[in-house]
């Protein structure tokens, strides 16, 4: 059953955010930082660019190995957005043919190597992000956006969303396994039952909205969410905030792989 | 005392669609008293919950609830005495964490954050759940789920408290100490319920609504032994009184 697994999929990524390591007590509001001007620093680089990418890709897997977090977990997800990535950077080799140089005779494009270049940005950014949200309860996410300002209207929705894609998933999951138990096996009317899965999800949804609605308003709900949960960040917090923000720093104005090119072409 | 009083003068609810749930409701619950509220599926249980703390406003009549009239300005004060404890405690518990979810309430009757923690710590304490208080709510068991919808509501200290079969869902060893955690309030108690056993444990004063009137009021024991009027509403004898 594919929607089962799904489901448990979702618990994962869930279950692996609950952990206890390093990367998992770093204050929300650090990550969220880090992870923005992270992102920041990858895109703001010129669509040829490949090699000073590299470097880049070592904060992931510091994250990762810190966070005890499964490359397969990661590189899982990567696959599952990259069509989108891909088909809309498919085309550059065929856009920009002036060619650039080349290697043992074939001639690389411009097109193709910012096709390249997209494909190592959209990698180092994505993971990053999957990277985050594994290694950050939802809820601390949430807090760090409230801290920075965002509007609380947004912040709302996510939490909101959090807290109820496992009720519903497991509605839906429910359902299906009620057809698929009255099926026997028979295929054709997948469409049709689960437009009508879509359909009956909507009104359960909204029902249920109503209720939780009633819940808040009988606690006295009255339109702000109070959002002042209490967490010092403390010294380690500091401590890692500023060694990243120095490598980020040394990995965007320094090129740390032309350096190590030119050490190792002056010695040979 | 007379202050926690809840009083329904002739109260009749019509839904928009046209539906009369409720045609005439004449009831008075007194401080501390303990009241289940028994009939069949549909006979207009939940909502005569739904008036008590005004999320529905009776189309005609008058509730009197701790000596306020409820009309769409003072149900606020009302929701500050009367707690409701859903069908479903997934569409109770909506923060992030246990914790978050009890303070909720207190939060927004404006204690701050010293009391707010008192008030948490005791409400978790008394349901036994303080441990829990940094999980996220679609990790608890059902009970557990179902002991803090009840800590998110005492944390209001509201005076009166509503629920709506609370026992549903829950395995014997949870509804027991569910049980005993009720008997245990000094609070009004109102529950409505299908489970017959529970309300002869808990309330000493037994309803029977039909179709949106109330057909027997008195003491549970004599009308939950009362067997015909019973099974013309849907129900049967609490197990316990049952012969085998």
């Amino acid at each position: 059953m594919r929607f089962d697994e799904e489901f448990f999929n979702l618990g994962y990524i869930d279950r692996l955010s609950y952990k206890e390591t390093f990367i998992h007590n770093i204050d929300a509001r650090v990550k969220l930082v880090i992870v923005i001007l992270y992102i920041i620093s990858v895109i703001s680089y010129s669509k040829y660019t490949v090699s000073s990418l590299f470097p880049f890709l070592l904060i992931p897997v510091l994250f990762m190995t810190l966070g005890e977090i499964p490359v397969k977990f990661v590189l899982k997800r990567l696959v599952v957005v990259s069509p989108f990535i891909f088909f809309i950077a498919i085309f550059n080799p065929l856009l920009e043919r002036n060619i650039a140089f080349y290697i043992y005779g074939i001639p690389i494009n411009y097109g193709t190597i910012s096709f390249i270049s997209i494909i190592i940005k959209f990698v180092l950014t994505v993971s990053i992000i999957i990277i985050l949200v594994a290694t950050t309860s939802f809820a601390g996410l949430c807090y760090a956006l409230r801290y920075f300002k965002i509007p609380e209207i947004f912040v709302n929705q996510l939490l909101f969303l959090y807290r109820y894609i496992f009720v519903l998933t497991e509605e839906a999951m429910r359902m299906i396994r009620a057809r698929d138990m009255r099926s026997f096996g028979k295929k054709g009317t997948e469409l049709n039952f689960y437009t009508k899965l879509a359909g009956s999800l909507l009104v359960r949804s909204i029902n249920r909205a109503e209720r939780i609605y009633y819940a808040m308003l009988s606690r006295g709900f009255n339109g702000t969410m109070p959002y002042n949960r209490k967490r010092e960040a403390n010294i380690k917090d500091f401590i890692f905030l500023f060694a990243m923000l120095l490598i980020l720093f040394f990995f965007r104005f320094f090129d740390p792989v032309n350096i190590v090119g030119k050490f190792i072409e002056r010695i040979i | 005392m007379s202050h926690h009083i809840v009083k329904f003068e002739n109260v009749t609810f019509k839904y928009p669609d046209g539906t009369e749930a409720l045609k005439g409701i004449n009831l008075l619950i007194t401080h501390g008293e303990s009241v289940g509220i028994v009939g069949a599926n549909g006979s207009g249980k939940t909502t005569l919950l739904m008036h008590l703390n005004g999320y529905l406003i009776p189309t005609t009549g008058i509730i009197n609830i701790g000596d306020i009239i409820l009309n769409k300005k003072t149900r606020l004060e009302i929701r500050k005495k009367v707690g409701v404890v859903f069908q479903n405690p997934d569409d109770q518990l909506f923060m992030p964490t246990v914790y978050e979810d009890v303070a909720f309430g207190p939060i927004n009757m404006g204690f701050d954050e010293r009391n707010v923690e008192i008030k948490v710590k005791s409400a978790l304490e008394i349901v036994g759940c303080y441990d829990l208080k940094d999980k996220p709510p679609h990790h608890l068991s059902g009970g557990q789920k179902r002991a803090v919808a009840i800590a998110s509501v005492i944390a209001m200290e509201p005076d009166i408290l509503a629920m709506d079969e609370p026992s549903s869902n829950l395995d014997p060893k949870s509804r027991r100490s569910l049980i005993n955690l009720l008997k245990s309030f000094s609070h009004t108690k109102i529950i409505a319920s299908h489970d017959l056993d529970m309300i002869l444990d808990v309330c000493n004063r037994c309803i029977v609504i039909k179709e949106g009137v109330i057909v027997a009021d008195g003491p549970s024991e004599v009308i939950l032994s009362n067997e015909k009027l019973l099974e013309e509403n849907n129900l049967e004898l609490p197990l316990s009184l049952q012969k085998r």
